[in-house]
């Protein structure tokens, strides 16, 4: 280490702090979507280790449950969930007297029955006369409650509130429109570096143009047109392979430009030498320039893959907004308007969507700032 | 469609296009070379066969749409009666289109500047920290995930619950613990553009940054080395060297952050959709695709707004690969 000077300290600490405050959106969405919804809904994240004060309100089982027990009628029963861990403090049979009784207290309701609750929830209702409601009374509690992790949320979010089926679907649109702007790309980038034919170095300045064409300029003809499609083959208007389209369309300038960047790179020699033996353009680029470009393809393949995995536009056009065609982004703007209260489902749901992105981004970083500093443009 | 049946057509998705190169240009090699009138032939209809793909789809989802979309930005809301100017007049007197007109305005503004800088500072401290590239990494993330997601994220942050309750959101926490009032961020006009911003600002920083540090690394130690000897702080290195000897790098970044923040939509949508004036074009735009069945003249119209935000870019950027091209 170099000697420890006072601006080396302060650059760490302004370093420090912007890692903080970087870091920080994303570690409370994590924290959150593990933590019980209950406590979610009622603490900040950031108290997650600590022990967290509850209020809530719960009715005790009916008429049915009632035994008759030492004189008494009783109908027993549990307030919480098993293994919740939550204490009751003290608790109230009145919505204005919610601390009005503590453990080991007997409440006396209005009809003069009983009831008495330790602090795991456990309740014993009683009274002399048999019990004629039909639904249970209400029980006011105050519970101090530990620090809950739990997978119930992903379980939740997963398998009912449909994103797993819009994970299937995001997987669906984004690898068909990764794959094939690639295929055809690799051979049109091919033709404009080492092929000769007429009109070649105008279709390389569309190409360039085309880079920075706000795909808003395509939304309404090519809605349009599959509308037509649709209605002249009596199919859909909207399915998969529009949406491969759409995304192969506005994904074709950058990968066709950075392509053809570094297929430019490469040695002219081996390509004239390879000719001279006698292969075809076709075998050249089986066997030379597809080995060769197995960097640039991961590279490219990874910027593509995550505009179309994280694109929310193409997918909300392009797709019914229905349960088999809906995508993770689409379906997350969907729940931001339905369930946008109930963070536990947000926060997980974004989460699940961030899953592969995150690995990707992890496992092959080195590619996705190669394709990026490489000059991704798009439009 | 069951997820088979969804499997099955993405890989016949997939296949037809492997299947399309593979075949003809298997037919053509046992056409071809055989005398030089058929070589020429196959090398003719190779550059067709290897084209073709790309061309078509580059003609039917850019360059038609680009003129299919001039054309109808001039035609009624089903694209069927000329109406001249009309959409064009429409938008200059909708207050709603200068509201979008005005917050894109601001938000090209403040995105890509805040943006640079930031990444700048932080490629810069991060490259002489030994723990910077873990910083950096960390910094770079928010890059890889989607705006709805980061919307979502954020949403969290700037929750707003009512004065009697606990706040769950980081923000309105620390400015209750400060000893201030709640408050619902997303809801006050002018100054909620800003909280969307901060949004965008923290994902494209890290793309800022990334190529700074790669830019970074082209400028000759010996400069920085010298410039060191001779007392010079590191706040003047940063103004006097660095900034000058990235000028070019810093007007790409600023330039690629303009672009993206040109088109923004996803953000707006999933936090405010427009509402409480944090509308932009492309916001408003998807609104006229489908408000009253669809209005095709008027998205027209505000799509070529957005594309005249480019155009300069668009002009810029042939300019130099012309430049290029006579080398």
């Amino acid at each position: 280490m170099k000697k420890i000077s006072l601006s080396s300290i302060l650059s760490q600490l302004l370093l420090l702090f912007f890692v903080i405050v970087w870091l920080i959106p994303t570690f409370g969405l994590f924290i959150s979507s593990l933590r019980d919804k209950d406590l979610l809904a009622i603490s900040g994240w950031w108290t997650a280790l600590t022990t967290t004060e509850i209020n809530e309100i719960y009715r005790m089982s009916g008429m049915e449950a009632q035994i008759e027990e030492d004189g008494y009628f009783k109908i027993k029963g549990t307030l919480f969930e098993e293994n919740s861990g939550k204490k009751i403090e003290s608790f109230g049979i009145n919505s204005k007297k919610i601390n009005e009784f503590m453990i080991g207290d007997i409440a006396i309701f209005k009809n003069e029955s009983e009831v008495i609750l330790d602090q795991d929830g456990n309740y014993e209702w009683r009274s002399k006369s048999e019990f004629q409601n039909k639904k249970g009374k209400r029980l006011f509690t105050t519970s101090l409650s530990p620090p809950s992790f739990t997978f119930e949320n992903y379980r939740e979010v997963l398998f009912k509130e449909g994103i797993g089926r819009a994970f299937v679907n995001t997987m669906a649109v984004a690898l068909p429109s990764t794959l094939i702007p690639l295929i055809i790309c690799s051979f049109f980038a091919y033709s404009l570096t080492w092929m000769k034919f007429f009109g070649r170095d105008t279709l390389l300045a569309i190409i360039i143009a085309s880079l920075v064409v706000p795909l808003q300029m395509s939304l309404i003809p090519i809605l349009s047109i599959y509308n037509d499609f649709g209605a002249l083959f009596g199919v859909a208007a909207k399915s998969y392979p529009g949406v491969w389209m759409a995304h192969t369309g506005f994904g074709l300038a950058s990968t066709t430009f950075l392509l053809r960047n570094f297929l430019k790179s490469l040695p002219n020699e081996m390509m004239e030498a390879a000719k001279v033996d006698g292969a075809s353009h076709y075998d050249i680029f089986l066997r030379i320039i597809i080995p060769l470009s197995i960097p640039a393809f991961a590279s490219i393949f990874i910027l593509q893959f995550l505009w179309c995995w994280n694109d929310l536009l193409v997918g909300l056009v392009f797709l019914d907004q229905v349960p088999s065609e809906i995508i993770l982004t689409a379906k997350l703007k969907e729940l931001l308007g339905s369930r946008g209260e109930n963070w536990e489902i947000l926060t997980t749901g974004a989460f699940v969507s961030m899953t592969v992105p995150l690995f990707i981004f992890f496992a092959l970083q080195r590619y996705f700032i190669r394709g990026l500093v490489a000059g991704s443009v798009k439009g | 469609m069951t997820i088979l049946n969804l499997l099955f057509i993405v890989f016949l998705g997939i296949l037809f296009f492997i299947a399309y190169f593979h075949i003809s240009n298997y037919l053509l090699d046992s056409y071809g070379g055989k005398s030089v009138k058929r070589y020429n032939i196959e090398n003719s209809i190779r550059v067709i066969v290897f084209i073709a793909p790309a061309f078509i789809v580059l003609f039917v989802f850019i360059l038609y749409p680009v003129f299919e979309t001039i054309r109808l930005s001039f035609y009624d809301k089903f694209g069927r009666e000329f109406v001249g100017l009309y959409n064009y007049k429409w938008a200059v007197n909708d207050p709603e289109f200068r509201r979008s007109i005005l917050n894109n305005l601001v938000w090209l503004l403040v995105v890509p500047t805040l943006s640079t800088f930031f990444g700048l500072v932080i490629a810069n401290l991060a490259d002489r920290i030994w723990w910077g590239s873990i910083a950096k990494s960390i910094i770079f993330m928010p890059m890889a995930i989607s705006f709805v997601g980061a919307g979502v994220i954020w949403k969290f942050i700037y929750e707003y619950r009512g004065p009697d309750n606990t706040q769950i959101g980081l923000l309105n926490s620390i400015i209750v613990s400060l000893g201030y009032e709640p408050q619902a961020w997303l809801t006050i006009p002018i100054w909620n553009n800003f909280f969307l911003m901060a949004i965008m600002i923290w994902i494209q920083t890290g793309l800022a940054l990334v190529i700074f540090s790669a830019a970074l690394r082209s400028i000759p130690k010996e400069m920085l080395e010298a410039a060191r000897i001779d007392g010079a702080s590191e706040l003047k290195i940063f103004f006097s060297i660095i900034i000058p000897y990235l000028e070019q790098t810093i007007l790409v970044i600023w330039t690629l952050i303009t672009i993206i923040v040109l088109r923004i939509f996803d953000i707006i949508f999933a936090m405010t959709n427009g509402e409480w004036q944090t509308g932009v074009l492309a916001n408003l735009m998807y609104d006229w695709m489908f408000r009253g069945g669809g209005d095709s003249g008027r998205g027209s119209v505000l799509a070529i707004v957005i594309m005249i935000g480019v155009i300069p870019i668009l002009a810029w950027n042939l300019y130099k690969h012309r430049q290029e091209q006579k080398i």
